[in-house]
């Protein structure tokens, strides 16, 4: 296989290696970076749970080219908690029980990222409809919701 | 020294301690698992419904760079043994892990590649060649029945796996001639694919100089599966260890013990080496086990008042190609709750067992109950309809009054507890029932269509005795306090997102007064957990737990023999409260739990007749199954123009007895309501005549989304189950139960003016619009 170099800002620090052309960016980070915290659900872009925020966007990690990351700053569940502090999103769901067997956890905080850095302040219906790219099998999503709604409210008082 | 005051934990709301691994990305699932020298596994799939495998071809991939070993099924049937049933019924069929020579339904192994990365063992895999001669496909079990029907198993001259009798044909067809009245429906309750976010995955490690075996798998059961599993691939059982690490979701679907699971042994005994498999997601849709696909016609034979005399099923179940570890089961656990909640004087059904070219079934969430909750909830709507009598009159008139338990069934259950009409009064109260059958009908006029459906379910939990339950009904549970006072659980159950490991510590540390933090529970690993079944059939708590209370309670017998001896006092004079022995009246004087831990591990303090240590393990075996019930209601208004469903509103009141962690139990309500909804308006595996599954990929087959569901009512009675101490039911299932008929049934409601009393899932909106065109289904 070709190889090629990449070199990214994953979590607030660089990183740089050498891929295989044909990598793909979830499993970059999760093989070769040892980032296990974002998720592989599908095969075919619907379920959500390798979602990382890339560049301002909340993307599926498993539809991107670990080289497409060249140059770009990357943002994994691992890299959320700050100063041993939990983002307002982890606490969140850990409070309203957002979460049940937590695998498509990561990738749903971080489109919940993405979201919330988009609109600060959404409805119930907007956070429906900005989750939908996003599965949960365990909760019905009711939980999800009123934790995005939770993490929001305080992430507009700070 | 005092100890400090415990709060009180059971009942309570409190946050999960399981949460900050997963919300922070530090847990660890299969695929998380990186062993030095690790290899990967590809299988190769059938993609043909039947076939005759003429020829394999595997040179091609044995040669690419990279490979260590391809295994056809000539490997598997040398090596290891057929995929284990632990219910076989009738003409039991099963299967090799790998393919010998047909195929039979489209997923089915035929090959397996293992190589030193997943990406050079998925190329490989495509470099087998495969020759396949069709045979004639059968994916409908009515046409799989039918003379001169292609015969998936030949030997046994018949699709036909088994029929099984159930109840008194003599006394139902004498209810049926009194009848004043009487319904007939034909009903579908159709294929579902369970879908757990994380697909099944193993790593399976051979230690060639220790002659053991480690499996990591993501299984529901590790302790069946290491049972199993040994005799499978040929290794003495106590060569085996399974860990079931961190698994993303089961719903049923991860009790089986898989192909995947002996393939990757095998492969790791043969070359030494640890061999990971994950499945893709479109994998998972064809070779994990699917649900339901269980369809009956029903009958009920009632007086002029609705009240019920006899109830006749004729239920075809299509189990697919072959039977995995509980197939069989499934549809006859369907019949034993085919009476619901109602009084049922005499109940007659047959319940047929069919093999056609699709994945086999298993257990998928409520495994049968929700079937047979479905078949009465919709036939006693047909009465009602019948009887021009509203849906929750007739109800009323048949329920099981709070008096008559425990309960005999005409299908031979016995219920333990119940109190049904409160829950569904306050399940009314809560909807404003009156007031949305005013709307309902203001809105006809207005030619919108709105619908108010009602389900009462009663359902099964706390499975069960042993002699009900293939492998086991029991459940273990150790409680050790450690020198230091800390406390660690041990229980042969399997949490795989229900919070297993909170609602237990809260147990424990209330009852023996110890702070929460100080509390660990381990699960999963064969070899730290001596024996245990696993978690389904909502049996962690009402099983598990009790035997961990059982637990709890000798460690305090044995607690209070060394305080006697550092107090000196007798054993029998101390209270145990608050972590701390006592005699009554001379509290200042006590001991705690912790000092007496450090005394009893000690070994110099050390009671007559006693041990040293402080630790019990305990196997608690029920004398019966639990019975949670409910009621819910559902409010949908049906697009005239599109025949979309919008859920306007959803109330369940779910009973599951007494309660350790009230935000826990809402969870699993939430989610089983989603896929109860599913199933009704959304979900549907669908396979075209030749076999193939339509509906492989997420992209065809709808899972529930956040903007496809409301926001859900939740309110709980509690009836409390006299079966064991903690008078837990469990609540596992109990949302998908009631929610598939409380929609359909509210759908059904909606189209009342289009002449329709019945319409058969799955609800998708161009069947809706077809039937307002004044067209058939």
């Amino acid at each position: 296989m070709a190889k090629q170099t990449v070199s990214f800002s994953l979590n607030g620090a660089p990183v740089s290696l050498e891929v295989d052309t044909r990598l793909l960016l979830v499993h970059l980070l999760r093989e070769e970076l040892s980032l296990t915290g974002t998720h592989i659900g599908c095969d075919t872009s619907q379920c959500g749970a390798c979602t990382v925020f890339m560049d301002g966007a909340s993307v599926k990690s498993c539809t991107v080219f670990g080289l497409q990351a060249d140059g770009c700053s990357i943002l994994t569940i691992e890299g959320l908690k700050q100063d041993g502090e939990l983002h307002p999103l982890q606490e969140a769901f850990w409070n309203e029980h957002g979460l049940q067997c937590g695998y498509c956890t990561p990738g749903m905080i971080m489109s919940a990222y993405g979201l919330l850095n988009e609109n600060s302040d959404p409805s119930e219906t907007e956070i429906r409809e900005g989750l939908r790219g996003n599965f949960c099998r365990c909760t019905g999503y009711h939980n999800i919701v009123k934790a995005v709604q939770s993490a929001a409210a305080t992430m507009r008082g700070k | 020294m005092t100890s400090t005051q415990i709060p009180k934990l059971v009942g309570e709301p409190i946050r999960r301690r399981e949460d900050p691994r997963l919300i922070t990305g530090l847990s660890t699932y299969v695929d998380d698992l990186k062993l030095p020298g690790m290899l990967h596994m590809s299988i190769v799939r059938s993609t043909h419904g039947h076939a005759r495998l003429r020829n394999v071809d595997v040179s091609r991939a044995r040669a690419r760079e990279g490979v260590s070993l391809v295994m056809t099924g000539t490997e598997a049937k040398a090596w290891g043994e057929m995929l284990p049933t632990a219910a076989p019924l009738g003409n039991s069929a099963t299967r090799y892990p790998l393919s010998d020579g047909v195929v039979r339904f489209v997923g089915e192994g035929i090959a397996a590649v293992v190589a030193g990365d997943r990406y050079t063992a998925r190329d490989a895999s495509e470099l087998i060649d495969v020759d396949y001669e069709d045979l004639p496909v059968v994916v409908d079990a009515l046409k799989a029945m039918e003379p001169g029907a292609s015969l998936l198993h030949p030997d046994f001259k018949t699709n036909v796996c088994v029929t099984v009798p159930v109840g008194d044909k003599e006394a139902t067809e004498a209810g049926f001639r009194d009848a004043d009245v009487t319904i007939k429906q034909w009903m579908v309750n159709h294929r579902l694919i369970p879908n757990p976010m994380e697909p099944r995955g193993v790593v399976a490690h051979f230690d060639p100089g220790q002659e053991t075996l480690t499996v990591w798998s993501s299984t529901q059961v590790p302790h069946l599966l290491k049972w199993l599993l040994s005799g499978l691939v040929r290794l003495p059982e106590h060569k085996v260890r399974v860990i079931a690490p961190e698994v993303g979701g089961g719903f049923g679907c991860k009790i089986d013990v898989y192909a995947e699971d002996i393939l990757c042994s095998l492969a790791s005994i043969h070359l030494g080496k640890p061999v990971k498999w994950i499945e893709e997601r479109t994998e998972n849709f064809m070779a994990t086990i699917h649900g339901r696909d269980i369809h009956a016609e029903i009958e009920l034979a009632a007086r002029s008042d609705g009240r019920l005399l006899a109830q006749r099923m004729n239920v075809i179940a299509d189990i697919g190609a072959y039977q995995q570890l509980l197939t069989a089961a499934i549809p006859t656990l369907t019949s034993l709750m085919f009476p619901g909640v109602y009084k049922v004087p005499a109940l007659y059904a047959e319940v047929t067992e069919v093999y056609t070219n699709k994945t086999p079934t298993d257990a998928y969430r409520g495994a049968g109950r929700p079937e047979a909750t479905y078949f009465i909830e919709r036939a006693m709507d047909l009465l009602a309809h019948k009887l021009n009598m509203d849906p929750v009159e007739i109800r009323r008139r048949n329920f099981i009054e709070k008096d008559a338990f425990p309960y005999q069934t005409a299908t031979g259950m016995a219920y333990d507890s119940g109190d049904y009409e409160p829950a569904l009064e306050l399940a009314l109260e809560k909807a404003g029932y009156d007031d949305l059958r005013r709307e309902q009908e203001e809105l006809r006029k207005q030619g919108r269509y709105l619908g108010i459906g009602v389900s009462t379910y009663v359902e099964i939990c706390g499975i069960g005795p042993s002699a009900m339950v293939p492998g086991g009904g029991w459940e273990g549970g150790s409680v050790r306090v450690e020198r230091t006072g800390k406390v660690t659980v041990l229980t042969g159950t399997s949490p795989h997102g229900q919070g297993g490991e909170t609602a237990f510590s809260q147990i424990v540390a209330e009852e023996l007064g110890v702070p929460m933090d100080d509390v660990t529970v381990l699960h999963g690993d064969t070899s730290q957990v001596p024996f245990g079944v696993g978690t389904f059939g909502s049996r962690a708590i009402a099983i598990g737990g009790t035997a961990i209370v059982m637990s709890v309670e000798k460690v305090k017998e044995k607690a209070k023999k060394f305080a006697g001896l550092m107090l000196e006092a007798s054993p029998d004079d101390l209270v145990y409260e608050s972590g701390r022995i006592f005699v009554p009246g001379h509290e200042d004087k006590g001991v705690t739990i912790q000092e007496v831990a450090n005394a009893a591990w000690g070994g110099t303090v050390l009671p007559p007749d006693t041990e040293p240590g402080l630790e019990a393990t305990s196997y608690f075996e029920p004398s019966n199954c639990t019975f949670p019930f409910g009621a819910h209601v559902c409010v949908v208004e049906i697009d005239r123009d599109t025949g979309k469903v919008e859920l306007k509103k959803y109330i369940s009141v779910d009973d599951c007895g007494n309660v350790i962690n009230p935000m826990i139990v809402e969870g699993q309500v939430h989610g089983g309501l989603a896929q109860g909804i599913g199933q009704a308006l959304m979900e549907e595996a669908v396979y075209d005549t030749d076999g193939q599954l339509l509906t492989g990929s997420f992209m065809d087959y709808n899972l529930p989304k956040a903007e496809q569901l409301p926001s859900f009512e939740l309110y709980r009675t509690t009836t409390p189950t006299p079966v064991n101490p903690l008078g837990a039911k469990g609540v596992g299932e109990a949302g998908t139960i009631g929610a598939t008929p409380a929609v359909v049934n509210a759908v059904v409601d909606a189209l009342k003016p289009f002449g329709v009393d019945h319409v058969d899932m799955m609800l998708r909106p161009e069947k809706l619009w077809r039937i307002m065109q004044g067209g058939t289904q």
